[in-house]
């Protein structure tokens, strides 16, 4: 059995993934302004979605923290553009260095467990997150939130409010992730990262120091978290504190699992899956979560792998 | 001078296992460790290793104290190890793992060009996934990854053990070639001929301590001290 891993494939990886940015970007030419518009949220979402499948899917750090990554990224981007008018451009930057930040102050502390522990004392970090930005309400915005002023929305000349421009800047944050998210899998780094996940006494036993790997690594899973945060506020207009909650931490798993965690193009197809499974149930009834959910159960019990996991382990082993 | 161990206490919480041990390993030379099941030989090498902390005496490599050092801190000065049970990362490929393996080390292409030199057959199966290898592949493996490492001291536990006569003969062949090369080997085995054909001294446990010291040389397979020490 050849042509596994994560680093095998070659030429056809970077091909594969650039046609899929090639049909993404042509999408914009043959969709319509509705289903373009719910491309922009997949494509940020998926963003989100990506940093987390380097922290689960390639680490093996089961996070139930990530809302407060995405929120850290989505404030520092939103405040200095509400408070102090900032242009998107800064902002979106203030926005990723504030995940990435984020992730590393909760890192320090939440390494020093693992496991079930580690999902427990994220998810307390994510709660204490929530909690402060209600209490601080008066700046945040709490509950309601705020909206983005349309002056700060502007990048290079172009308003993000507009269809055009806010498609082309979610493709970019999408596939700069996407192609960066490949590269750093395929790197050394990345290696270390798997090594961390596959077992870390052994990893030790080869020289990693398995603190500062995962540090690292959930480090950038909070760059992406941060700009799919910042990017979701500057192109939406909006940052509001219920993309602090639970919710926004399951999300990301989700669309990783369903997706299938350890692959670079998981987390894109989850979120598509997902967000088309929603779309077509709550059509068809307003429990629309029930057929999700029945839908989330079948893919569970026959690919636990996720869709792209599971097409990896059977056809096509080169997929990364 | 390689590998110099004096008085080294460990164990796992309140359990104490090895109780002062005294061992020496030198540069182009196989020392094997015997001993009864439990007497603490696995023990001893994660203690050298830094997986299980010692809490008394001193290890030296070339004269840089070992023991205190975080686990991750040790292969770096030039101590590596493969457990017993092979341990890969089963759903990496061959090159993959040999790539973890010399990471620390920089990954030089001389290192693996050497590596693939002992075992050949890894070179043939770079792609394949490590868990899909059959049983002495996978051990090759195990011993290859430590090698990328560029250790002095090779910590080797039961190494053939459960492998086909063909494999095993393989690498004791690489384990004889890197001990010429300068690399100081430490083997746990159990089989007398094992040791008999590949070792030039052989170490004793019982109980957690070195209790004696033998050159091969001079030892035949019914010799009274692995009886003693052995029970077989």
């Amino acid at each position: 059995m050849t042509g596994g891993g994560v680093t095998g494939g070659g030429v056809k990886v970077w091909v594969l993934h650039l046609a899929l940015l090639a049909v993404l970007f042509s999408a914009q030419f043959w969709l319509s302004p509705y289903h373009a518009t719910n491309l922009v949220r997949i494509m940020v979402l998926a963003v989100f979605a990506m940093g987390y499948n380097l922290a689960f899917g390639y680490t093996g750090l089961l996070s139930l923290g990530h809302a407060l990554l995405l929120a850290a990224g989505m404030y520092a981007a939103g405040l200095p553009a509400q408070l102090w008018g900032w242009s998107a451009g800064p902002a979106f930057i203030a926005g990723v260095a504030g995940g990435g930040l984020m992730a590393a102050a909760v890192g320090l502390l939440a390494l020093r467990t693992a496991g079930v522990s580690f999902m427990i004392v994220t998810l307390m970090f994510a709660q204490a997150g929530f909690l402060t930005l209600l209490y601080f309400a008066p700046i945040t915005g709490g509950d309601d939130g705020f909206a983005l002023a349309n002056a700060s929305r502007r990048i290079f000349g172009f308003d993000l409010s507009a269809d055009t421009p806010r498609f082309l800047a979610a493709f970019v944050i999408f596939a700069l992730g996407l192609l960066a998210s490949l590269a750093l899998v395929r790197s050394p780094f990345g290696r270390s990262m798997v090594a961390m996940r596959e077992n870390e006494e052994r990893s030790r036993m080869l020289g990693y120091n398995p603190f500062m790997v995962k540090l690292a690594a959930l480090a950038c899973s909070g760059l992406y978290a941060g700009a799919a945060g910042a990017a979701y506020a500057l192109l939406f207009g909006y940052a509001g504190a219920s993309f602090a909650t639970i919710q926004y931490s399951i999300l990301p798993m989700l669309y990783v699992l369903l997706g299938g965690a350890g692959t670079t193009l998981g987390p894109f197809l989850g979120a598509l899956v997902m967000f088309a499974l929603i779309e077509a149930a709550s059509g068809l009834t307003s429990a629309y979560f029930f057929l999700v959910g029945a839908a989330l159960v079948a893919l569970v019990l026959f690919a636990p792998k996720g869709i792209l996991g599971t097409i990896r382990e059977r056809w096509v082993r080169w997929l990364p | 001078m390689a590998l110099e161990v004096a008085g080294l206490i460990a164990g796992y919480g309140p359990v104490t296992v090895l109780r002062g041990v005294d061992f020496r390993a030198e540069p182009g030379r196989i020392t094997c460790l015997m001993g009864r099941n439990g007497v603490g030989k696995s023990t001893f090498l994660k203690c050298l290793m830094g997986l299980v902390p010692a809490t008394e005496g001193t290890i030296r490599l070339d004269g840089t104290a070992l023991e205190g050092l975080p686990a991750h801190e040790v292969p770096r000065h030039g101590l590596a190890y493969v457990p017993q049970g092979r341990r890969l990362f089963g759903p990496l490929t061959v090159a993959e793992n040999l790539a973890i393996g010399g990471l620390v080390q920089g990954n030089d292409r001389a290192t693996l060009a050497h590596v693939l030199t002992l075992f050949p057959r890894l070179g043939e199966r770079l792609s394949q996934v490590a868990q899909t290898l059959s049983g002495g592949e996978q051990q090759m493996l195990s011993i290859a990854r430590a090698l990328c490492l560029k250790p002095k001291v090779l910590l080797l536990d039961e190494p053939t053990e459960g492998l086909q006569p063909s494999m095993v003969s393989l690498i004791q062949d690489a384990i004889r070639t890197l001990t010429g090369q300068g690399v100081a080997v430490v083997l746990v085995e159990q089989r007398v001929d094992a040791v008999l054909r590949l070792a030039d001294s052989v170490a004793f446990m019982v109980a957690g301590r070195v209790e004696e010291t033998r050159d091969v040389k001079g030892l035949a397979a019914d010799d009274p001290v692995f009886r003693n020490y052995v029970g077989v």
